[in-house]
């Protein structure tokens, strides 16, 4: 990221999409960028918080960054808002009437889409967005153009008042590749003028905008007929005209690699999608294949204008439209070989993500794994992988702050099988503030009966630490008023008895809060309050090593799903009633440990120690 | 522009080895040389102990930034078993840098799942070519663990369409910049990484005379 900043123009650099849109937008005069942190979008605010003459900020959420922006673009200014796919469904009250505004400074808002699934909940396709607030989509295929079409989108917002989403995936936002970058041309504030019938969306001032966004829609359709960033590129071989295809975004360049001889009509501005253009286009090839991550919405589209097309009847729905997913689809289609079968993968164990060797969250975990009788409602963050091995202590997530919503409706829809089960909910401190809070209120309000468990690392752990309210970090680290969580869920209405403030590196003490507050039929918050062991507040203590002759592989701390632990030996054992049980016997590698205690406290027979520093450090060799 | 002319390289390895640092000086590398490069990554939450692939191509000019299955010219493993999980990206008969490091996830310490007994045997088996040596214990003996990453570029040096001179010097060129005391120590990683890699092949080699024999 260091690279970017200083690079004088005409330089040739090896960018991310990430880093190329925030090297235009900066270039293009932004004064006022906005974003919650979301992979794979977060390196654009990162990288743009770098860059001197504009305001940057991270928001408390999606919806925030974006009327944040809006505010800016009101106000004149060049703004820029950027989220994961998912921001969006936050954002999006905002953006439904945002549309029937406009704009006054360009507005450019980058989406990016979790093709793949690399780190997300789910895999939707922004482009409706596009369709369903009427706003133009712009779709890049690699850094240069991400560079390119950010730089373009600024100007046409500006020249139509009209809000720009940039749609890319993550194999555009993670992908290095070469950009030619320019030099910042100021862009002054034209300022806010009151304008009441414009900017204040009553009903009878949105029902006199409603017809103007429809007579915008011709205006931008006419702006994709005639937009360069659409256009024939015709293939190596003229001749061949049996395929041609209809492509955008990194599918783009999937195509060119997988068939360099075919014609490709590349979509660069591609909702709304210039009909009349790729209609010519269409009566020029034989058959027509629309190559689109990840809905059939460009498909559709030309179907309901009757130009025959082929999609997702040949291609998925779901993932990356890479060659290897193509080249045998299209060969099926032709009637031709499909390409021979490729050596299979060789079978090696799964590697999932872990949570990180003395995490805080593991003492959370370790401690709800032994608590019967419970269903845990929980949310996103690194926290989500308490899902898994060992701890199998998390049973619902679906999106940020829900954990909240979704514990009350627990309580309160239980049936006559869940009648003495206890709810909790478990939410970051970060997801809290995003999302989590309103919820809460609404358990208070309500009457729920539900333990909340608040992680409080200081940090959005999962995206690389970023600050946030909870923090009192700003997004160039700076000081800011930090959240007082106790206080906070204080006057949301917990009652002050029912708030604890806990270690979560003291097993006993976690251990007894939760299980005597569950019991509690009431709210109940309990704050865990221990760094995120990524940041500079965590301080690395004295490592532990096991002492061989002690360790009775009774697998206590294995349980911890700490991954500095490992297990050396298996044997199996009859215990006296008669039960045959497998004793595990571990090492601490000493060389990654950082003496958080918790593998200590369970471990019955004393076993693990400090390390003798004197002598080597351990490293598990296997 | 023909899949032939472009190079490909996987490297692969478990979030925080430096994977996708050992691939970005590769790229810078084969940029300074005047190359089109792209690189791409399969690491959503790699910082937490996954799966990590990073994909390097260059030529003349690149298209789409993934290497496919059974086209990579080299592949190089950073952990054992994340070697044996991606030789099938290489094209028939390809090379494998492979660090025998072992390290074990908690799924396997668990019991849930076995590491492979002998993944080294598992490619070989599968027609590859494996260069094998034990990174870990070099950067070790140099006297610091975050060594590895240069142990395997230097291993990497001998097998690139340019000079191994070339793939040093940007090696160096990052460490000059950010941390100027670990350059002489960067630079005998390197060394011991790319004589590991000739040992390697040295003995692979001698494998099969005796085998011929």
């Amino acid at each position: 990221m260091a690279a970017v900043m200083p690079a004088p123009s005409n330089a040739r650099l090896l960018l991310s999409g990430n880093e190329a849109v925030a090297r235009a937008v900066w270039e293009s005069g932004c004064r006022v960028a906005a974003a919650y942190p979301g992979t794979p979008s977060t390196e654009m605010l990162e990288v743009l918080s770098t860059y001197p003459d504009m305001y940057t900020e991270w928001s408390v959420n999606e919806k925030v960054s974006l009327e944040v922006t809006i505010g800016a673009a009101y106000a004149g200014s060049r703004a820029f808002c950027a989220m994961k796919h998912v921001g969006m469904n936050v954002a999006a009250d905002a953006l439904m009437t945002l549309t029937l505004t406009g704009v006054i400074g360009g507005l450019v808002i980058a989406i990016a889409d979790d093709v793949g699934l690399s780190s997300s909940q789910n895999e939707q396709d922004s482009r409706y967005w596009g369709r369903f607030a009427h706003l133009p989509v712009f779709e890049p295929s690699d850094s240069q153009e991400a560079y390119e079409m950010a730089k373009v989108a600024f100007d046409f917002s500006e020249r139509l008042q009209v809000p720009v989403i940039l749609r890319m995936t993550t194999r555009i936002n993670h992908v290095k590749g070469l950009v030619t970058v320019g030099e910042r041309v100021p862009h002054a504030a034209a300022g806010f003028k009151k304008e009441p019938a414009r900017w204040v969306m009553t009903p009878a001032g949105a029902g006199k905008r409603i017809p103007l966004m429809f007579e915008r829609d011709k205006t931008l359709l006419a702006e994709a007929e005639a937009s360069s960033l659409n256009f024939v590129d015709e293939g190596a071989d003229t001749n061949d005209r049996r395929v041609g295809f209809v492509t955008a975004g990194p599918a783009y360049m999937h195509v060119r690699e997988a068939f360099p001889k075919a014609p490709v009509f590349k979509l660069g501005f591609s909702c709304p999608v210039p009909i009349q253009k790729l209609r010519q286009f269409a009566a020029t090839v034989d058959k027509l294949v629309v190559v689109e991550e990840v809905e059939p919405l460009v498909e559709n589209e030309l179907k309901g204008a009757g130009i025959a097309c082929i999609g997702k009847d040949i291609l998925p729905r779901q993932g990356e439209l890479a060659p290897n997913i193509l080249k045998p689809a299209i060969a099926r289609l032709l009637g031709e070989p499909v390409p021979e079968g490729l050596a299979a993968p060789a079978p090696v164990f799964p590697r999932p993500p872990t949570m990180c060797v003395a995490c805080p969250h593991l003492g959370v975990y370790y401690t709800l794994a032994q608590i019967k009788n419970i269903t845990i409602s929980g949310d996103i963050g690194c926290y989500t992988l308490g899902a898994g091995h060992p701890w199998n202590a998390l049973d619902t997530t679906i999106s940020m702050g829900a954990s909240m919503g979704i514990a009350l409706g627990l309580d309160k829809g239980r049936g006559e099988t869940d009648k003495d089960k206890r709810i909790v909910a478990v939410i970051g401190d970060s997801t809290f503030l995003h999302m989590g809070m309103q919820g809460l209120l609404d358990i208070v309000y309500n009457g729920g009966n539900v333990t909340v468990l608040l992680l409080d690392n200081r940090a959005v752990g999962m995206t690389g630490g970023q600050g946030n309210p909870g923090s009192g970090k700003g997004i160039h680290g700076d000081e800011r008023p930090r959240v007082d969580f106790a206080r906070l869920v204080e006057s949301l209405g917990v009652k002050k008895e029912r708030i604890h403030v806990v270690d979560p590196y003291q097993l006993p003490v976690l251990f007894k809060t939760i299980r005597e507050e569950i019991k509690i039929p009431e709210v109940s918050v309990i704050i865990t309050d221990q760094p995120c062991v990524l940041i500079d507040d965590y301080k690395k203590q004295k490592p532990y090593e096991v002492i061989d002759e002690k360790c009775t592989g009774c697998g206590n701390c294995v349980d911890v799903g700490c991954p500095a632990i490992h297990v050396t030996r298996r044997e199996k054992s009859v215990k006296p009633s008669g039960k045959e049980v497998e004793l595990q016997f571990v090492t601490i590698e000493t060389t990654a440990c950082t003496g958080c205690s918790l593998c200590v406290q369970p471990c019955a027979p004393d076993a693990i120690v400090h390390a003798d520093l004197t002598k080597p450090m351990r490293l598990v060799r296997h | 522009m023909p899949d032939s002319q472009i190079t490909n390289i996987l490297v692969v390895g478990i979030g925080g080895q430096g994977v996708m640092t050992a691939t970005e000086i590769l790229a810078e590398a084969a940029i300074a040389l005047g190359h089109d490069a792209k690189k791409t990554e399969v690491a959503g939450m790699a910082q937490r102990g996954g799966v990590v692939s990073s994909h390097l191509r260059f030529g003349a000019k690149v298209l789409s930034p993934q290497i496919m299955p059974g086209t990579a010219d080299l592949l190089v493993g950073f952990e054992a078993a994340e070697a044996m999980r991606w030789c099938h990206y290489l094209k028939p008969g390809g090379l494998v840098l492979m660090n025998t490091a072992r390290l074990v996830p908690p799924v396997v310490d668990l019991g849930l799942y076995d590491y492979p007994q002998d993944p080294l045997d598992e490619i070989r088996k599968r027609g590859y070519q494996v260069h094998a040596f034990d990174a870990m214990a070099i950067a070790l003996e140099l006297g610091d663990m975050r060594l590895g990453n240069t142990v395997m570029l230097g291993a990497m040096s001998d097998h690139l369409p340019f000079p191994a001179s070339i793939l040093l010097e940007a090696v160096l060129k990052r460490f000059r910049a950010k941390k100027p005391q670990m350059v002489e120590l960067n630079q005998k990683a390197f060394e011991a990484g790319r004589a590991a890699d000739q040992a390697a092949a040295h003995d692979k080699h001698e494998d099969r005379e005796a085998a011929e024999a």
